[in-house]
């Protein structure tokens, strides 16, 4: 087991590697100078020739690459061309609204979506079924920043009971906290809900058409039971695999929501920098971004073989 | 016979679409007495499942009875609430079905999976379930079984996942077992272990057992009485002996196909169900007179416009058929 999870965790060594390596060239391959790049629009000649200097950006392209992965490595992303601060440490400042809005729509989320899915596959073919599956569609087809200001103005506005914007950190305490993530978690929330209530549905018809839901049924087994103890585990692999794959939607659906409610957050932090053409900055975000992607996409590989006995490792 | 355990009185069960009802199972009556071994055979499409999931109430969605009575010892398990009758499933009626490879949960182990059975209708907790389950393997003879209990339905062959499944169906000690096909999907060898592991412990626990399948063969092997099925209706009903011995429906013969006639009371051991020609009226296809007709050879002007009634021929044996009955 623990050979095997040291051998994934390996695995995803040669992934991080070539996407390191296209955030890299991204820079270099953009055409112009990319020390005047780096340098900005207002830096003056001398800058320019400080940072290719700095940066090596006269030495040869693989030996820039093993230099800057060094850097990374280590955790020096660079410095942020607009106001000098090291890029590590903008993002540090950042992460934390990010993680909290992303863990609370998919705690939210799963929270939904699984009933929703599962009284759909139950109900099958029913009013029940077609009434939630309707819902399903509609929140899936409205723009996050639709759903946002159209809370904000029936919440926030109309019946002010929540803050327009902005953020309070868990260590404010947690009641600020949960007033300022509630419109925040459902507009970008309701898009995955929809998502993983529609895989919710169609994995749990697909596992109480099986046979051995009939087995269990002819051994007496109430209703309950049969979703929870011998659907649910069936249906779970599908189920998470969606949970995975929807948080590649969720981050491009971070940076709207983080604008929509002025969130000090990364996606924040993406918009203002890609508005500067603050190169490190961008690099450094996508540098992170991809990262916890591959991260999770290993911890569920890793959750496949609990959730399986037959997927073997 | 005695005061019969299970009785089926006239049972019809339909499927709906919304092209309207179409019946699987009509005129149905069977009686199963405590300890008996009852065969049910007839081909693919005649209604064998339909009648086992009927007896059970656990038809699909879109079927249901429309007439007729099942009862357990007297009581009409129709009047039951759903939640009476899953007191009757696996404690009263066990069940087990033709596919043993994926009748077993993949994501529960055996031993779970069997504990479960008694956790449910004794409330016996999981350590006293988990005992029961390492001595029903033992019964069903399963070597290792205590090892067995911590694996996973995909560690085992599909011939020690169906004993799996008898020990599942037998551990809340129902006084009726019903195997529909449980030989079906396997090999010849593992065929005969199964059946004699069915009989042996039918004599062990008494349990009365109906016995569906395809192959006279098994039911050759097995069963004390056997019902012929065609088309969704009893066709012939004897003791085994007798049938093999005199079969009276064209159909039955067909069945028997090239199977020596046999006088002596011996029973040929694989006597298959070879092809009969001509193609099984579909369900709600209208018929007029006997379902069997178009593939007869004996079929009259008669037997085309009247449905033959279910006659006694001689005591105990009964078959629906004009021809016969001249
Ligand atoms: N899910 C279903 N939907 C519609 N009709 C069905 C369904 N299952 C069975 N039937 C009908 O019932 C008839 C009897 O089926 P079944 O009892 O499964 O046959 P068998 O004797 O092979 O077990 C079939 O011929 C078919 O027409
Ligand atoms: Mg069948």
């Amino acid at each position: 087991m623990y050979a095997y999870v040291g051998r994934r965790v390996l695995g995803t060594l040669p992934v991080i590697l070539v996407i390191a390596l296209v955030i890299f060239l991204i820079l270099h391959l953009s055409g112009g100078d990319p020390a005047a790049i780096i340098a900005g629009d207002h830096a003056t000649d001398e800058d320019i020739k400080a940072i290719r200097d700095k940066l090596g950006l006269d030495r040869p392209l693989a030996e820039q690459f093993l230099t800057w992965l060094w850097n990374v490595v280590q955790g020096d992303f660079g410095i942020s061309i607009f106001n000098r601060v090291p890029v590590g440490t903008l993002i540090l400042q950042r992460v934390e609204p990010t993680l909290m809005l992303t863990l609370t729509v998919i705690v939210f989320s799963i929270i939904l979506a699984l009933p929703m899915g599962i009284a759909a596959a139950w109900y099958a073919g029913t009013w029940i079924d077609r009434a939630l599956m309707a819902l399903a569609v509609l929140s899936f087809s409205l723009p996050v920043f639709v759903i946002g200001y159209g809370l904000v103005y029936a919440f926030s506005l109309q019946v002010p009971i929540l803050p327009v914007q902005g953020y309070r950190s868990l260590a404010d305490g947690i009641g600020p906290f949960a007033r300022h993530m509630v419109l925040p978690t459902i507009s970008l929330g309701l898009v995955y809900t929809a998502l993983l209530a529609r895989m919710t549905r169609s994995s749990f018809l697909e596992v109480l058409s099986q046979d051995y839901i009939r087995s269990a049924r002819a051994k007496g087994m109430a209703s309950f039971q049969l979703i929870t103890i011998h659907a649910l585990k069936n249906a779970s692999v599908p189920i998470v695999t969606t949970i995975g794959s929807g948080i590649a939607v969720l981050i491009g659906g971070v940076v709207v929501t983080e604008s929509v409610f002025a969130i000090p957050g990364i996606g924040r932090l993406t918009v203002d920098a890609l508005l500067r053409s603050d190169f490190p900055v961008i690099q450094g975000v996508i540098l992170v971004f991809s990262f916890f992607y591959v991260i999770l996409n290993l911890a569920i590989d890793l959750l496949y073989t609990v959730l399986d006995p037959r997927i073997r490792y | 016979m005695s005061e019969p355990l299970l009785a089926i009185d006239n049972l019809r069960t339909e499927f709906h679409s919304d092209d309207g009802s179409v019946a699987a199972v009509q005129h149905l009556s069977l009686a199963l007495a405590p300890g008996e071994t009852l065969g049910i055979v007839g081909e693919s499409g005649c209604g064998k499942s339909v009648t086992a999931l009927s007896i059970m109430r656990l038809l699909p969605r879109n079927a249901g009875i429309t007439q007729g009575r099942i009862c357990i010892d007297g009581r009409d398990l129709s009047t039951l609430t759903e939640a009476e009758m899953r007191k009757v499933r696996g404690n009263e009626i066990g069940m087990i079905f033709q596919e043993p490879m994926t009748s077993l949960n993949p994501v529960l182990t055996i031993g779970r999976q069997l504990a479960e059975a008694t956790m449910l209708h004794r409330g016996w907790s999981r350590r006293e379930a988990d005992k029961r389950a390492l001595e029903m393997l033992n019964l069903v003879r399963i070597p290792d079984a205590e090892r067995r209990l911590k694996e996973y339905p995909h560690q085992l062959s599909g011939g020690m996942r169906q004993r799996v499944m008898i020990a599942i169906a037998l551990s809340c000690e129902p006084r009726v077992l019903i195997a529909d096909e449980p030989t079906t999907a396997l090999d010849v060898t593992i065929q005969a272990q199964i059946l004699s592991l069915i009989s042996e412990l039918q004599r062990k626990l008494g349990t009365a057992v109906l016995l569906i399948t395809h192959d006279l063969g098994v039911v050759a092997q097995t069963c004390s009485r056997v019902i012929v099925m065609y088309a969704g209706r009893k066709v012939e009903e004897a003791t085994t002996v007798d049938l093999f011995a005199n079969p009276l429906h064209p159909y039955t013969r067909g069945l028997l196909g090239s199977v020596p006639h046999l006088s002596n009371g011996t029973v040929p051991m694989d006597a298959r169900l070879t092809e009969i020609p001509g193609i099984v009226p579909a369900p709600g296809q209208i018929v007029q007179g006997c379902a069997f007709a178009s593939r007869c050879t004996l079929a009259t002007d008669r037997c085309r416009a009247e449905e033959p009634p279910l006659v006694e021929h001689t005591p105990g044996h009964f078959a629906a058929c004009w021809a016969v009955a001249a």
